[in-house]
């Protein structure tokens, strides 16, 4: 039986909470929202609002260099802004952990969604980022439990993307 | 277009001597060389590649390290490329992070293209109206020594625009081996913490 009440936010809220996560960035998103809404309201993770995409990747390629953990939260739009950004994380080898909300992809009724939402992961792995796609809401906090460690233990950029069968925002603007 | 007398290394270096232990990013170009040219520092970390990360840069460490002050040194194309930084800096507002913009007017390491500073883009009156209250421009020695305390002191984020001659200044060896150099300035920030 799964709780009508139970979201993956709260579970990965709870996560970043243990793994001491003190830097959240980002640029809001629906399907993220609810993850959003929980770093904003936790007085251990400075929460970052952006301009744009790009100012959370080097955002929290500075939380790595000042020996503290960040995650960057996007939605898959955003993650075309980044593409040259990216490139500090790699050469840097900088551990990285992305959450990205999917558009253009299940269920989308937008079709300038569509381009950018087809190309998200290929962009992500091509700047070199591991990408770990969830499905399934019940398994977003595994997920993010073994991304993190691919992160900030093995020292790896990973991405969990949250598809749109799991958002559900096809047929916003 | 105007010229200016103030040269950018003698400014650059002028403001490192009184870093004693801050943190310096560097914009991608001129400015990594103005940094690097006063000697190596293990809490330099010289970005390249990465056009208008610097200051978002500097701002996830100066949130990371609020007791230890956070430098941005980077030219007026290098923050034009990453503009919003300056609202979302001027949202946060930060007490240890300082940017010093070296404003020559022109993309140096190109060619010497002009930017938008040129045509009179005045970066002083965006970060004011995007929050950073003490933003201010030195055209002369005497700005830059007043600055000086400014920049390592002071209330909420600083922002300064030094306008430079145009003049190119000699190439250095600026370490490019991110990997290293990022291990190196993370090693230098957890060893010597400020209580």
């Amino acid at each position: 039986m799964v709780d009508k009440d139970w979201h993956w936010a709260h579970e990965v809220h709870r996560h970043f909470r243990e793994i001491g996560i003190s830097q959240a960035a980002y640029v809001p998103d629906g399907g993220l929202a609810d993850l959003i809404k929980l770093c904003n309201a936790d007085e251990h993770i400075r929460s970052v609002v952006l301009t744009t995409e790009e100012e959370g990747v080097a955002q929290i390629a500075g939380a790595w260099l000042g020996g503290k953990r960040g995650v960057f939260l996007t939605q898959s739009g955003g993650v075309g802004n980044c593409i040259n950004m990216f490139s500090m994380i790699a050469e840097c080898r900088i551990p990285f952990f992305s959450m990205v909300s999917m558009r253009g992809q299940w269920g989308e009724t937008i079709p300038w969604q569509v381009p950018m939402g087809q190309a998200t992961a290929a962009a992500l792995e091509a700047a070199g980022v591991i990408v770990e796609t969830a499905w399934d809401p019940r398994e977003v906090p595994e997920m993010v439990e073994a991304c993190t460690k691919l992160a900030f233990d093995a020292g790896r950029a990973v991405a969990v993307v949250i598809s749109q069968r799991i958002t559900g925002t096809g047929d916003r603007g | 277009m105007s010229d200016y007398s103030l040269k950018r290394r003698e400014v650059v270096h002028r403001i490192l001597e009184n870093r004693g232990d801050a943190a310096v990013i560097t914009g991608i170009g001129n400015a990594s060389h103005d940094v690097a040219s006063a000697g190596d520092n293990s809490l330099n970390m010289y970005l390249f590649g990465v056009m208008g990360g610097a200051v978002m840069t500097a701002f996830g460490v100066a949130i990371a390290q609020p007791n230890r002050r956070v430098l941005v040194i980077t030219g007026d194309g290098e923050l034009l490329a990453g503009i919003g930084s300056l609202a979302t800096v001027g949202v946060e507002r930060p007490d240890n992070l300082s940017i010093i913009v070296i404003d020559n007017q022109a993309y140096g390491a190109t060619g010497g293209q002009l930017t938008h500073t040129a045509a009179g883009v005045d970066l002083v009156g965006i970060a004011k109206a995007s929050g950073i209250k003490r933003s201010e421009l030195l055209q002369s020695w005497e700005d830059v020594e007043r600055c000086v305390g400014e920049i390592y002191g002071g209330e909420g984020p600083f922002f300064g625009v030094v306008k430079v001659s145009s003049a190119q200044e000699p190439r250095v060896n600026v370490p490019n081996d991110g990997t290293l150099t990022a291990r190196r300035f993370r090693g230098a920030i957890s060893l010597s913490e400020p209580a």
